[in-house]
């Protein structure tokens, strides 16, 4: 029997607000000592109240616009209690049944293919501190740096079909959550994580369709941190569910983690070791109510969203890939973003996508980029475009400059390829002396090309060009010799 | 200095330190005294050891014609649920015994920037659950009347050390009954706000959607003038409510009740009131019409079910706010336990007391799942009736008058072993809290020997209604005095 995947995913997205969800500590925790940026409210101290940071508000009504999600009206937060050392107050604040953001889609690009994908909601809540469990100690160690982070959880409807989709999913939301502005979606830092909820169900392969309209038995695979993670998780747990059901075992509701290093999914807790959350109002809030005002103030100052994007560049004529890797990095998005609006024509701009896409990308991901230099880097790309075009540049020399604006941030791109030799040599009488001298030079090769052996061109070539100092123009040379070797007058 | 002059008007006090004809070190002095004095009352759990230093400075200033506040040099003790920087905060729980507080209630700073000196923490009911003080880790309160009776509670050395005359004014909080049952047990004035008019920010919580913070005083001017400082929003308490520009004070020195719509709660005279109480209340109220007031009958039909849905909400937000208490962060941490779960299990078990284990359990099981629905929703739906039954009575009447409770304070230990019976003393108060109305306490005379209190009650930011009746009953029964 064939079998299809039935997965859906949780994501938590912190976000970039200045301070926490509901005190005045600075959110940003990245390398800084533990327990540094608390105060009473976070801590959980007895006395202290939450009071709602507003910008955690504006940000999650950003993310639900990103998500096309319903808003407005009232929205409350509830009380999750459970007992664990990261939590100070022994309950979450978070939103239980009246969510900030309703019921939502996203277009997924899958390959060539977009998947729409339901949004169920996505709610507000508070992160919880972090634990370390220092090797050979008999105790561990509370960090309450991270505990009233705002986050932002965003459930899915069980519309993603393969472990590709589930991982083209996150990207997804990956990109628009950093689009909205909403978050450093840092997934190093552990800025977005996603719990991956997978069943599986008979596929029948002759129709093209689901042998079944009910649900398998689900797992949900906890706190995965990367896109990679996500496909491989759910591509082991897809198999493990298969392979139990091949055997005529049962599947069992339950929690579990993902072991990186062994490619394996591992049970943590079954449904019935499940936690009674016991949620209820949270008492000490009030009911925010989501304005229509509210929402179009957020949204008149919304930059363009990757699927706008995407229909901008195929109209302009990118290809798919490039387009992806263009939105996998904003970067290098915003450079092609003002390189277009010069409306070069098409052949200036596929070069200038061409190294974005190429050197640009290796150097971006490998050095990073200040994108305050985004305004002037456009202008020097579009000037060494203009220089591979008049041919004082070839497009191997061109990359080497490009690497100067990029990754050393160089301007000036004529001088930088002067100072490096790289102006070629575009004068035919220049390089006539050169290529005349060369033959000269070479009366064995000129006679073996004669005799019909080719390659011995491909040597001349390289002479001519280490006489230039590798600054004759190639395509000039090639022709220039051609030229000359076929003309019997030009023999001296 | 006279020993009594702590029984003055709050504003005359406050002048007189201005003016420097009164020194604030030697009321502060005076009061100190006073509470070492009748210390076998156990009002007080700790004395704030800078509150001499406090008064010394001001006097300073005073001197140069730099200080001034409207409670300049005044004494007062807070119930040790607020958070004060110079002393522990225990909640009277061995909880929180070691626990002292790395900031200060949003209150108790009002009140310092207006000149007030807080000389002292008053005992209460461990974490404000019960209504004797009896349920205090510490031990109990007794009654200033009466040694072998309960002075009521949660805020019961409040009330006691009001009664005292150990301060001029005291802090309570009241989350179904904490303040006006023990202002009435005690014969002293007692205003539960509006919930929300005062800042909960830095107080202990209890059930958060109830719990109220209000003054304990001797006159209702003097408790006028302490809501007056307090009220207002504040940034750290996102419940509370904007205050009018008006002042809460009594300007108009001669309040009566002419013309004043009173309605008597029928529910709450109907049975199980003890007969002396009955009729000291139903006294005042034939006096208030005699007075001019047009008194007539009203029917709350839900305030029955205002018990038994107090006790589910209650202890469901409870249950909640004290799991903080693990014994992992501040507080009491048990040195015996070897694991987290033993952490958790035994610091909670040694540091709550039955009281607070009885209510985590009740609150824990009306928020499970399965039995969610039958309780807290229903009680939730019960609240929301409640809170409609009392709107509506507020579109006919000004107040609403009852009893505080059916009896006056009972024995020491009468009821300590019978929650249920603990519970019902506050029978006809806490139906306020739920619907988040006023309210106020004033003692009208004695029964069987003890203070009795008229509960007057005010619709939702109805306090300056609410506090001029309250001066115009005063006016009409005098103020009572304890002998101690």
């Amino acid at each position: 029997m064939k079998y299809e995947a039935v997965i859906g995913i949780e994501t938590h997205v912190q976000l970039k607000t200045k301070s926490k969800l509901f005190c005045g500590c600075d959110n940003d925790a990245r390398d800084k000592a533990p327990n540094t940026t608390v105060c009473p409210v976070c801590l959980g101290l007895p006395g202290t109240l939450p009071v709602l940071n507003e910008g955690a508000v504006k940000l999650a009504i950003r993310a639900g616009l990103a998500l096309n999600g319903k808003m407005g009206g009232v929205t409350k937060f509830d009380r999750k209690n459970y007992f664990y050392p990261d939590l100070p107050k022994g309950y979450q604040i978070t939103q239980f049944d009246q969510p900030i953001v309703g019921p939502g889609w996203v277009e997924v690009p899958v390959g060539d293919e977009v998947v729409e994908v339901g949004i169920t909601r996505a709610h507000l809540e508070e992160d919880a501190g972090k634990l370390t469990h220092p090797d050979g100690a008999d105790y561990s160690l509370v960090d309450l740096n991270r505990a009233g982070t705002p986050l932002l959880e965003i459930v899915s409807e069980p519309d993603m079909r393969s472990p590709a989709e589930a991982k083209a999913y996150a990207q997804e939301i990956y990109n628009l959550m950093r689009y909205a502005d909403v978050s450093d979606a840092d997934l190093y830092y552990g800025n977005m994580r996603f719990d991956v909820n997978i069943s599986v169900r008979p596929f029948d392969s002759a129709q093209g369709k689901a042998g079944s309209k009910q649900l398998g038995t689900r797992a949900e695979i906890k706190n995965l941190n990367s896109f990679r993670a996500v496909e491989r998780a759910a591509e082991f747990e897809f198999k493990r569910q298969v392979d139990l059901l091949e055997k005529g075992d049962r599947i069992v509701q339950e929690t579990r983690g993902w072991d990186e290093t062994k490619g394996k999914t591992f049970s943590q807790r079954s449904k019935e070791e499940a936690h009674d959350y016991r949620y209820f109002p949270e008492p000490d809030l009030p009911p925010l109510v989501v304005t229509e005002a509210m929402i179009k103030a957020v949204k008149d100052a919304l930059p363009p969203l990757p699927p706008a994007l995407r229909r901008q560049m195929h109209a302009a004529g990118l290809g798919g890939s490039e387009i992806e890797v263009l939105i996998g990095q904003p970067e290098l998005m915003a450079l092609y973003a003002r390189v277009n609006q010069r409306q070069l024509d098409h052949k200036h701009l596929k070069r200038i996508v061409n190294w974005l896409v190429g050197e640009a990308q290796r150097i971006v991901l490998e050095h990073g980029y200040d994108a305050s230099q985004i305004d002037s880097d456009a202008e020097d790309l579009i000037k060494l475009s203009g220089l591979v075009e008049q041919g004082k540049l070839s497009s191997t020399a061109a990359k080497q400059v490009l690497t100067e604006v990029i990754q050393n941030q160089a301007h000036d791109v004529e001088k930088i390829a002067q100072q490096k030799r790289l102006i070629q040599v575009s004068d035919a009488g220049q390089l006539e002396k050169i290529v005349a001298q060369v033959i000269a030079d070479n009366p064995q090769s000129v006679a073996d090309y004669r005799a019909g052996k080719t390659q011995a061109l491909g040597f001349l070539v390289g002479q001519v060009m280490k006489a230039s100092r590798g600054q004759a123009n190639p395509p000039m040379v090639n022709d220039i010799l051609k030229e000359k070797l076929s003309n019997s007058e030009n023999l001296s | 200095m006279k020993s009594d002059a702590i029984t003055r008007p709050i504003a005359e006090l406050a002048e007189d330190v201005r003016s420097g004809k009164l020194k604030a070190a030697e009321l502060v002095q005076a009061c100190l005294d006073r509470i070492e004095a009748t210390k076998q009352y156990h009002a007080v759990l700790e004395i704030n050891p800078q509150a001499l230093e406090r008064a010394h400075e001001i006097d300073r200033r005073a001197g140069q014609g730099r200080s001034d506040g409207r409670l300049l040099g005044v004494p007062f003790i807070a119930k040790d649920n607020f958070l004060t920087r110079h002393t522990h905060t225990t909640a009277a729980s061995a909880m929180l015994k070691p626990f002292r507080a790395p900031y200060q209630a949003t209150v108790i700073d009002k009140l310092e920037a207006e000149g007030a000196v807080m000389i002292a923490k008053a005992n209460l009911d461990a974490f404000a659950h019960g209504s004797s003080t009896e349920n205090s880790d510490f031990g109990p309160t007794k009654n200033p009347w009466d040694k072998t009776k309960v002075p009521g509670g949660s805020s019961g050395g409040s009330a006691a050390a009001v009664a005292l005359a150990q301060c001029s004014f005291a802090l309570g909080t009241d989350t179904g009954s904490s303040i006006r049952l023990p202002a009435s047990f005690c014969g002293v004035v007692g205003v539960k706000p509006t919930y929300g008019l005062v800042s909960r920010y830095g107080v202990i919580a209890m059930g958060s959607s109830f719990d109220v913070v209000g003054p304990l005083a001797r006159t209702v001017e003097d408790a006028a003038l302490v809501l007056d400082v307090m009220a207002g929003r504040d940034p750290l308490d996102a419940t509370t409510i904007e205050r009018d520009a008006q002042t809460y004070e009594l300007t108009d020195q001669k309040s009566n009740v002419k013309g004043l719509k009173v309605g008597v709660i029928k529910e709450y005279l109907a049975e199980g009131v003890d007969p002396e109480v009955k009729a000291a209340i139903e006294a005042q109220i034939d006096s208030l019409a005699a007075a001019g007031a047009k008194v007539s009958e009203v029917s709350l039909p839900s305030v029955g079910l205002g018990l038994a849905c107090y006790y589910i909400l209650v202890p469901a937000e409870i249950s909640s706010n004290l799991a903080r208490y693990d014994g992992v962060k501040y507080g009491h941490s048990a040195p015996a336990a070897k694991t987290l779960a033993e952490t958790y299990d035994l610091s909670r078990n040694q540091g709550f007391g039955a009281e607070a284990k009885r209510r985590i359990l009740t609150g824990t099981y009306v928020l499970s799942s399965g039995y969610y629905d039958a309780y807290y929703k229903q009680a939730q739906k019960v609240r929301t009736l409640l809170t409609r039954e009392f709107k509506a009575a507020f579109e006919r009447f000004d107040v609403l008058v009852a009893p505080n409770a059916p009896t006056v304070a009972f024995p020491l230990g009468q009821k300590a072993q019978d929650p249920l019976a603990m519970y019902l003393c506050d029978v006809m108060q806490v139906a306020v809290n739920l619907a988040g109305a006023c309210a106020l306490s004033l003692p009208i005379g004695l029964a069987h020997g003890l203070p009795v209190g008229l509960q007057l009650i005010g619709p939702q930011r109805g306090e300056r209604t609410l506090l001029k009746a309250g001066a115009a009953v005063e006016g009409m029964v005098g103020r009572l005095e304890v002998a101690v």
